[in-house]
Parts: structure tokens; C-alpha cells; sequence
């Protein structure tokens, strides 16, 4: 455990730590580039230049290991006019068109040039080199190499962490630029970490271009409903538009990385979702007040257990529910309707992809939370939807917007041989088409929860925003219709549905919202 | 912090002649009167303006309706930067941006629409604007209209005013 002080503060740090990571540990801020916490270390930038004592020059902080009595200094006048010339360096050749950059606002030059630099240009303006912009790099990335500061960083992401290599150096001197091989560009499903890792605007993401300034957005902690890996997300929306996903560090599971499947599932959240609540009589769709309705789907519902029994009512969950839900759900049909017809269905995966990194079989975010909750999946789905098919279902309640591995024919073909259908869903879909009550539930970022993922951890996702148009939230939703069923719930948030679920479910007996913190905990199995 | 007291002047006592209110109406009426006659006599003399024929000269930084400025070739110099959405503290400046057909261009607005009806015209978009793009030199006030939709400028509006 080297000792070393950093302008002043001594710090303690584990061997082999680097002068700009022991730093960061106390709150010093070392300006870097090409130093990416998951990469490895280049240091070309020269922006994290260190004063250290009894070295004749200054170090780059990101490649000098800390070792015992070093003595650093980061605000002396020599590190400050290196650091600006380094980027007065890095900016020669800058287009500075910041306002049509989608970086502006995350830059590293802005921000940088706002602490560190605020020199004037000694570079005339008609003597910058001009390099290729708007490229098509592939993979939904524009390539802009003009504003490229050759830091390498996509070059190393594309090395070690896909091992695809689509991206290299070209040319020499003041004409070098990050570019792709004649007819071989970026084709790697990791695409958007680039867009991510890139520190100013050379490469950017095709999806969120001129869609959003950034300094609108505002940001939620949330996990990636895309598989079951459960990616740690960060959630960026405005006025209740969900507008991108990044990916959170966490190193027990996604280190700093996503999928480009993962980060396009934002579009679920603002694409053909249901804002109202409405019954379908006769075929025609008529919009109703929850207040109306509500009654009427708990009236329906005990009518049927009461006149035909409690084994011609069915509850199909989702693995796309949280913890809470589900186990709301559970209580609801056992306890509240009585019967055993329950079952999740997982959301059909489009091809099943998946690769040995990140992407998941299962492209559902909580299906092993289900599995924990004692709620049985696709084989018990198939026995339901065989007594559905019979004619034996007289009410149906379905969570979500699809139903397992049917076609949507085959969906329409089921759901026709049920009487009453409520669906509690997020989008349009066959099933909306197929309900005769719809209840609009909160989408992701407008609801907050748990999942667990394939690995068994447990995390958190929170709410961004309110529900859009209508809807509500799902465990909302559940109390009103248990309550109107007499379950006597006085729930209300999902943290104190989570505190009852944690008491009654061994698997999660002793947790809190606390101890999962953000980067989740492994659930005991 | 105290809060400083300032005592207001009650008004004063009205004065006999003037509490029997007839002297003040024949004196308001011989003012009205002498206005007549001194306009019918000398026409050129008349203080109010026949409005909007006849306009004021603005003084050169009054900040009347905007306009948005265009390149050599026609097309709005603004790029879709939305610095000026960002500074309107009355955030009636409402655009979306696109990709443009033309690469040395690369973002333009596709909507730049300014509600007339929320602005305040403080000026900030202008001193905001990186571009020169929109200016507030037309002179005018923001017409009267029947409805609230046509005091929204959408940026065919706003590219056709004059400075």
C-alpha cells in the first residue's frame, strides 16, 4: 500500500494504482482523453501531466504507478501551461462547429477548454487542416474525423473489448485521422459504446442525432430491459420523451459497456404506447375514465369466480415486471381470485441472438425473478393457454403486450376463445387488439422497481418521469383492482411493496432499497 | 432582514372650490376645447399619429418582432443549435432540428416556430444566437390577431420579414 500526497492530501492506494486513479479518490480531477477506466492505457493526450518531486520532468498521471512518498502536484504554474498546450495542441485543427455537434454540452474539449484553457488561437483560421466529415462509419455511428483528437480510444475499444478492429489510423503527422478500410466499416453489435467512449464529437450515435440538445436531458439510474443481463443504464429524457440509454459503470456486470439492442429498447417507451384506458364492446374501442372502469373489470372478475369457479379465471404475468409487480400479481391471483391459472409468458425473443459478452438468450429482464417469486413459467404458459383454447377461460388477465413464442395470428386465434380479456400493458400490440379491457400501465423510466438478473443480482431501476397520458403505474393499478377485490392492500411506491417482499420471500429476506444501493446484490439462492 | 417602511403621501385635502367639483369639470372642459380648436386650426400641430400609417421612429435598439436571417443562397443561416430555446427565459422558441441534403451545411431547423404570445421580448435569443441568425430589428409590435395559432411564427414567417 504505496503513500503518497496529491497537492497536499495524503492518500493510501493499492499497488499498482495510477497517479490519475488514486486521485480521483480523494476528488481530484486530472483533465484526460485517451484515459478510459476499462481500456488500457495509452497516454497520448498529454492532458494529465503531474508535477511529481524528484522527477526531472512531468509524468502523464494516467501511466505513472503511485509509489511510496511520492509527492504530486497538480495546480502548479508548469502543470497548468503544459496542460494548456497540450490542448491548444489537440484544438489546432478543431472545426469548432459546436452548434451543430451533438457532442456539445458532454464535450471534453468544451468542458476542459473552460478549466484549463481559455487561451486565444495563435492558429490562423484559413491554414486548419480540413479532414472528411458526416462519414457513414456503420453501425448507426457518424464519423467525423475532423474533430477527432486522435485519442485512440475507439481504436482500443475496438481491439480489446470486441476484437473487431474496424477502426485504425490513417496517414501522418497533421493529416493523421481515425478512419475504417475501403468497404469494411464498424459491424459490431457493441457499436454504440463508441459514440459513448469517444471524448468529443468525431464519433456520434446516427439514432440520437439533432434529436436532443444534452443539456436538456436529465438523467434517471436504471437497468436495460432488453435480456437478462440487466445492464446497468443510465436513462436521458426530456419533458417525458425518453431519448437514449448509456451504460452505467458496474464491473460485476456490464463493466462499462451495452449492446446497440439493449440501447435502441428506449424507442418502447415513446413508440405506440397506450395513454388511455379503454373497453372493447362489439368489436369498437370506447375510451373510459379509470374511475368507471376500474369496478366494472373488478365486477367482471369476480363474477366469473363466483358463478363458473375460480378455475375458469387465468393470470398471465411478464417477465418484463419488477419484483413488486410480480409479487402483487401472485398475491392477486392466488390469494385475491383464487386460482392456480398462473403463469408468465416471456417476451418472444426476435431471433434469440446472443454472444459470449453481454447479449442474453433471454430477452427479458426478470424472468429468474419470477422463477424466485414461485411463479411458473413457459410450461405452466402452455397448459394455460391450452385451457384458454378449450374454452375453458372465462376471464383472462394479461400483464405485458405479447403472448410467449405465438404468431400473432395464432395470439388472436387463442384470445378469441376468452370471454373477457383485461390486459395491464405498455404498448399497442395483438393483445391490445384482442382485450375487451385495456388498462395502460407505466412504462419503463416512469415506474421504479427491481429485476434479477441470469446472474442472480438483484438491481434497482428508478423512476425518470411521471406516466404518460393516462397511464399508471402498474403496482397502482394492482392495489386498486385487489382492494376493489377486498384485499385491503394500503400500498403505495414500490419501495413499500418491496419491504412486504422482502419480509415473506426467502430469497430476498432482509434487503432494502439500501442494500441493493445502485449497483445491485446477489439475491440468496 | 428588515423590511424598510416608505410612507406614501395621502392626498392632500381638496380646497373648497374644488370639493364643489364645478370649477374642475369647466377647467377639464376648457383644456378638451382648447385641444379642439388649437387642431382644427392648426392641423400640422396635432400630437397623436394615425397609427399604423403613420409609425414612430423606433429608437435603433428597440426589440420588436423577429426575423430570421438568411445565407447568400436563400437558405437560414441557423443551424438548429439551440442556443436560443436554451437562453428564452419565456421558452416560447420551439425547434427541431434535421439532417440537411447539403454536407457543408449538416443540421438545419426544420421547425423554428416562436410563440409570439409567450415571448417577452427580452432580447435573449439574439445575444444568444452564435450565427446572427435571428435578429429583432423589424420595428414592429408583436399585430393583433383572432387566434392564438396565427401568433405562432413558423420560420417561413420569420425568413420573409424585413429589417
Amino acid at each position: 500500500m504505496p503513500n503518497l500526497t496529491i497537492n497536499g492530501v495524503a492518500v493510501s492506494v493499492p499497488e499498482g494504482t495510477t497517479i490519475l486513479s488514486a486521485a480521483k479518490q480523494v476528488g481530484i480531477h486530472i483533465p484526460h482523453y485517451c484515459y478510459h477506466t476499462h481500456l488500457s492505457v495509452a497516454g497520448n493526450c498529454r492532458m494529465c501531466q503531474v508535477e511529481v518531486e524528484k522527477f526531472p520532468k512531468l509524468q502523464t498521471a494516467c501511466s505513472t504507478v503511485a509509489t511510496e512518498g511520492m509527492v504530486v502536484r497538480t495546480d502548479t504554474e508548469a502543470v497548468r501551461k503544459a496542460v494548456r498546450g497540450a490542448l491548444e495542441f489537440l484544438l489546432i485543427h478543431h472545426p469548432i462547429d459546436c452548434p451543430i455537434c451533438d457532442q456539445a454540452g458532454e464535450c471534453g474539449l468544451q468542458d476542459y477548454y473552460m478549466t484549463v484553457g481559455l487561451h486565444k488561437s495563435r492558429y490562423p483560421l484559413g491554414d486548419k487542416i480540413h479532414k472528411k466529415k458526416v462519414q457513414d462509419a456503420g453501425s448507426g455511428i457518424v464519423l467525423d474525423a475532423e474533430r477527432c483528437i486522435l485519442c485512440s480510444r475507439c481504436v482500443r475499444f475496438l481491439e480489446e473489448v470486441t476484437g473487431t478492429r474496424e477502426l485504425q489510423f490513417f496517414r501522418r503527422g497533421d493529416h493523421s485521422e481515425i478512419s475504417f478500410f475501403p468497404g469494411r466499416p464498424i459491424d459490431n453489435h457493441y457499436a454504440g459504446n463508441l459514440a459513448d467512449i469517444c471524448p468529443v464529437g468525431a464519433l456520434t450515435s446516427r439514432d440520437f442525432r439533432f434529436r436532443c440538445r444534452v443539456w436538456f436531458l436529465k438523467s434517471a439510474e436504471s437497468i436495460c430491459t432488453g435480456c437478462a443481463r440487466g445492464c446497468n443504464i443510465e436513462a436521458h429524457f426530456h419533458e417525458g420523451v425518453l431519448y437514449r440509454y448509456k451504460p452505467r459503470v458496474n464491473d460485476a456486470v456490464n463493466r462499462a459497456w451495452m449492446c446497440d439492442f439493449g440501447r435502441m429498447e428506449y424507442r418502447k417507451a415513446n413508440e405506440a404506447r397506450l395513454l388511455a384506458p379503454f373497453v372493447r364492446e362489439n368489436g369498437v374501442e370506447k375510451e373510459m375514465p379509470w374511475g368507471a372502469l376500474m369496478p366494472q373489470v373488478a365486477q367482471r372478475l369476480s363474477d366469473a369466480v363466483r358463478t363458473h369457479g375460480a378455475d375458469t379465471v387465468a393470470v398471465i404475468a411478464s417477465p418484463q415486471l419488477s419484483n413488486e409487480e410480480l409479487f402483487l400479481v401472485r398475491h392477486f391471483a392466488s390469494d385475491l381470485l383464487g386460482t392456480m391459472n398462473l403463469a408468465f409468458t416471456r417476451r418472444a425473443p426476435e431471433d434469440g441472438f446472443s454472444d459470449d459478452f453481454l447479449i442474453h438468450p433471454d430477452k427479458n429482464p426478470n424472468s429468474a425473478g419470477a422463477r424466485l417469486l414461485g411463479i411458473p413459467g413457459e410450461e405452466a404458459f402452455h397448459a394455460v393457454a391450452g385451457r384458454i383454447s378449450r374454452g375453458e377461460i372465462r376471464a383472462l388477465v394479461i400483464f405485458g403486450n405479447v403472448l410467449g413464442a405465438f404468431s400473432e395470428k395464432g395470439t388472436l386465434e387463442l384470445l378469441s376463445k376468452a370471454p373477457f380479456i383485461v390486459q395491464v400493458g405498455t404498448n399497442e400490440g395483438v393483445v391490445s387488439r384482442a382485450a375487451h379491457a385495456v388498462l395502460p400501465s407505466a412504462s419503463f423510466v416512469e415506474r421504479g422497481g427491481t429485476f434479477v438478473n441470469c446472474d442472480g443480482r438483484l438491481q434497482r431501476f428508478r423512476a425518470g418521469f411521471a406516466p404518460r397520458g393516462k397511464a399508471r403505474n402498474t403496482i397502482e393499478i394492482l392495489v386498486d383492482l385487489g382492494n376493489r377485490l377486498g384485499a385491503g392492500w394500503s400500498f403505495s411506491g414500490e419501495e413499500s411493496v418491496f419491504r412486504a417482499l422482502s419480509r415473506s420471500e426467502a430469497p430476498f429476506r432482509g434487503m432494502t432499497y439500501g442494500s441493493i444501493g445502485s449497483l445491485g446484490r446477489e439475491v440468496k439462492r | 432582514m428588515t423590511v424598510g417602511i416608505k410612507k406614501a403621501a395621502r392626498p392632500r385635502k381638496m380646497s373648497f372650490p374644488e370639493g364643489v367639483y364645478l370649477v374642475e369639470i369647466a377647467k377639464a372642459l376648457w383644456l378638451t376645447m382648447s385641444h379642439l380648436l388649437r387642431n382644427i386650426v392648426r392641423q400640422e400641430g396635432i400630437r397623436t399619429i394615425e397609427y399604423p400609417e403613420v409609425r414612430r421612429e423606433m429608437p435603433p435598439r428597440f426589440r420588436g418582432l423577429h426575423r430570421l436571417m438568411k445565407r447568400e443562397d436563400g437558405t437560414p443561416r441557423c443551424t438548429a443549435c439551440f442556443c436560443c430555446p436554451t437562453a428564452c427565459p419565456a421558452k416560447c422558441i420551439t425547434i427541431v432540428a434535421g439532417e440537411s441534403p447539403d454536407p457543408r451545411v449538416e443540421k438545419f431547423p426544420v421547425r423554428f416556430d416562436i410563440d409570439m404570445l409567450r415571448c417577452v421580448f427580452c432580447g435573449l435569443c439574439v445575444e444568444a444566437c452564435p450565427l446572427d441568425a435571428i435578429r429583432m430589428d423589424t420595428g414592429w409590435f408583436t399585430p393583433p390577431d383572432d387566434s392564438r395559432e396565427k401568433l405562432v411564427f413558423t420560420i417561413e414567417m420569420l425568413l420573409e420579414k424585413r429589417g
